[in-house]
């Protein structure tokens, strides 16, 4: 098989599991890391006791590539402040943005998203949105210099998997940048769905965070998402496929 | 002003006046809760519902809920974990002032109580905040007692302007104020707010809280809006569980947390379950007793009605208990306490607020944590 790389605002990673770090003890994400191939670890900069003790950024692997999220911010405004700081800190240019008004159901809001990805994006950042998946906002998402669009696959922290199986689909077969599932998805067989239907990687924390055992659920993500990504490239047989062949050909009457 | 003769609902001058809805809101459904009318089957049924409903709540916080206190244990911890993960917040409070104008009957800090009064100067304060950090901090609660003659909120202000240069999280636990002073605090370094009602019977509270601006219990109960009016990211909700029917009281905490949670959708909401406990003067002033599993009940209720709010631990509270329902239910932990005044800085300054259950270290309450497999967080929120 060719290689298969994941891109993000040009950089290549082999790993399409993008780890959250939010939820397990800091102490395990070495063995996590290792046990799942990761590549990508996202971080709220709210948690980074910078300067402090046990501050995450100090546990974070050599050679993972660390993804700052503006969690904390209600509006582009502080979103934006928040990846500045992330970057004076010495995170990186990469930024996952998230802006969430709502402490009840934690729905991101897809026009303060796009106001603040522009500006990000415009100050060199690699950004990479957390949404909820409607065509337009990723299609302006697109306009205003994201990187990477992340559409939900159920709200944060419910372990539901996709249910917005379908909305994701349009934005994997319309929007030319990768497509990054995240939030909802709580088990592997959720993840291997996900790739299946062509996402580029999968973001997870909880699911992997409140296993009886970390690490082996990790890998369990791993091996999932790498199924389903071979499925994908492989072409799923056609009676799945939406658009199925009939075996005899329906238009055989013609005559002429 | 002299309010001993006025009733609770009499606002004094100055006293900003919101318009809303919710304290009619509340006290009807305070009014009209009937604990006793809740059955098992209410309970089971409640548990079942995957979002629950005020009547739900009204049915976990009944003694026909009881039996149930293993099950919801079970689904509040599932709950804690999906939204917290094994993240818990550790935090110390700093009193920076006792000075009282009010007279509560059950209050070792009030004005009739013959107790060493003090207000750290600010570079007393500076120190206070120094050694803070200095045992690793990054949040800190700022407490005053309620006089806005002896602990103004330009003295309250400065200080928070100096705690914004050690801490990244602070809260403050003062008298209540107006939603341009909530403002100037939020402007000052501020975040979070809590206030806490004590209990939502009326006649009780004008029992309990005889003179002062405390007496005002409409004042009182829309200080966490007017925080919210004034920018502040995170309000904290409760009552002195004991001072009345505790039930009654929770129910009508949690039916406050949830509107104001509606009417401020961004709003971070958290909960403190404060007992009361034995206090300087008071040896015989305890009116209604919570064991500790009714307790733990209330803790089980408001975390399943509101699965994504945070819920503090006191250290009124056993380490044995706290260490139970850390990670549970409960979401941050207080360490190092002190309830005089300062006293993270060489000695305290006053008499103890009330009586401290549990007075481990930092370090001790960090050793635990990890030995539970949690992780302390000491800082979750970025002042921006």
């Amino acid at each position: 098989m060719k290689s298969d790389k994941l891109i993000i605002g040009g950089h290549e990673f082999n790993s399409r599991f993008i780890l959250g770090s939010g939820k397990f003890s800091l102490e395990l994400m070495n063995a996590v890391v290792n046990h799942a191939e990761v590549e990508m670890i996202t971080v709220a900069l709210r948690r980074a006791n910078i300067g402090g003790e046990n501050n995450i950024l100090d546990y974070i692997p050599k050679g993972v590539t660390l993804i700052p999220n503006t969690s904390g911010a209600r509006d582009h405004k502080e979103a934006v402040r928040i990846a500045r700081l992330a970057r004076e800190v010495g995170c990186g240019n990469f930024v996952k943005v998230e802006v969430i008004a709502d402490s009840k159901y934690l729905m991101p809001n897809n026009y303060e998203t796009v106001k603040a990805t522009e500006i990000l994006a415009k100050e060199g950042f690699i950004v990479m949105p957390y949404m909820y998946p409607d065509l337009y906002t990723a299609r302006d998402l697109v306009s205003a210099g994201a990187s990477a669009v992340m559409p939900l696959g159920a709200p944060i922290g419910t372990n539901k998997g996709l249910l917005t199986r379908d909305f994701i689909s349009m934005l994997i077969e319309e929007i030319d940048l990768p497509i990054i599932v995240d939030a909802g998805i709580g088990k592997p067989s959720q993840a291997c769905e996900a790739m299946e239907l062509g996402a580029s990687a999968i973001m997870a924390n909880t699911a992997v965070a409140t296993a009886q055992d970390v690490n082996l659920m990790a890998s369990a993500f791993a091996l999932a998402i790498k199924a389903g990504r071979s499925a994908y490239l492989a072409g799923l047989g056609r009676v799945l496929d939406r658009h199925a062949e009939a075996s005899s050909p329906l238009t055989g009457f013609l005559e002429d | 002003m002299d309010n001993r003769n006025m009733t609770v609902m009499e606002y004094l001058p100055d006293m900003q006046v919101i318009d809303s809805l919710i304290m009619d809101e509340v006290m009807n459904a305070y009014d009209a809760y009937d604990y006793n009318a809740y059955t098992a089957s209410d309970v089971a049924a409640a548990l079942s519902h995957e979002q629950i409903s005020m009547a739900d709540f009204a049915a976990l916080l009944s003694p026909a809920a009881q039996p149930f206190i293993e099950q919801m244990a079970a689904r509040a911890k599932s709950e804690t974990y999906k939204h917290f993960g094994n993240a818990v917040g550790v935090y110390t409070p700093l009193y920076i002032a006792n000075y009282c104008e009010n007279h509560c009957v059950y209050c070792g800090f009030n004005c009739k109580n013959k107790i060493h009064r003090a207000v750290l100067s600010h570079e007393e304060v500076e120190a206070e905040y120094r050694s803070i950090a200095a045992d690793g901090y990054k949040e800190i609660l700022i407490l005053t007692g309620e006089s806005r003659a002896k602990s103004s909120v330009e003295y309250i202000g400065k200080s928070l302007e100096i705690a914004s240069k050690y801490f990244s999280t602070v809260g403050i636990e003062i008298y209540p104020v107006n939603a341009d002073e909530y403002a100037y605090f939020h402007k000052c370094g501020a975040d979070y707010v809590s206030v806490y009602q004590e209990t939502y019977n009326k006649t009780t509270y004008s029992e309990q809280h005889l003179s002062g601006s405390k007496r005002v219990f409409p004042y009182r109960f829309y200080a966490q809006e007017r925080a919210l009016i004034g920018g502040m990211r995170g309000v904290c909700f409760g009552a002195l569980l004991g001072l009345d029917d505790f039930r009654k009281d929770a129910f009508a905490v949690g039916s406050h947390a949830v509107l104001v949670q509606k009417k401020y959708p961004h709003a971070e909401i958290s909960f403190s379950t404060p007992r009361i406990r034995p206090f300087v003067g008071g040896d015989d002033k305890i009116p209604c007793g919570v064991n500790e599993r009714q307790l733990l009940g209330v803790m089980l209720a408001y975390r399943l009605l509101m699965p994504f709010a945070g819920i503090n631990i006191s250290t009124r509270e056993s380490a044995n208990f706290r260490d139970g329902v850390i990670g549970m239910c409960a979401t941050k932990i207080s360490a190092g306490s002190q309830v005089g005044v300062g006293g993270h800085d060489g000695d305290s300054k006053s008499e103890n607020q009330f009586e401290l259950a549990d007075e481990r270290t930092l370090s001790e309450i960090d050793k635990m944590l990890r030995k539970k497999g949690m992780q302390p967080i000491f800082t979750d929120s970025s002042y921006l």
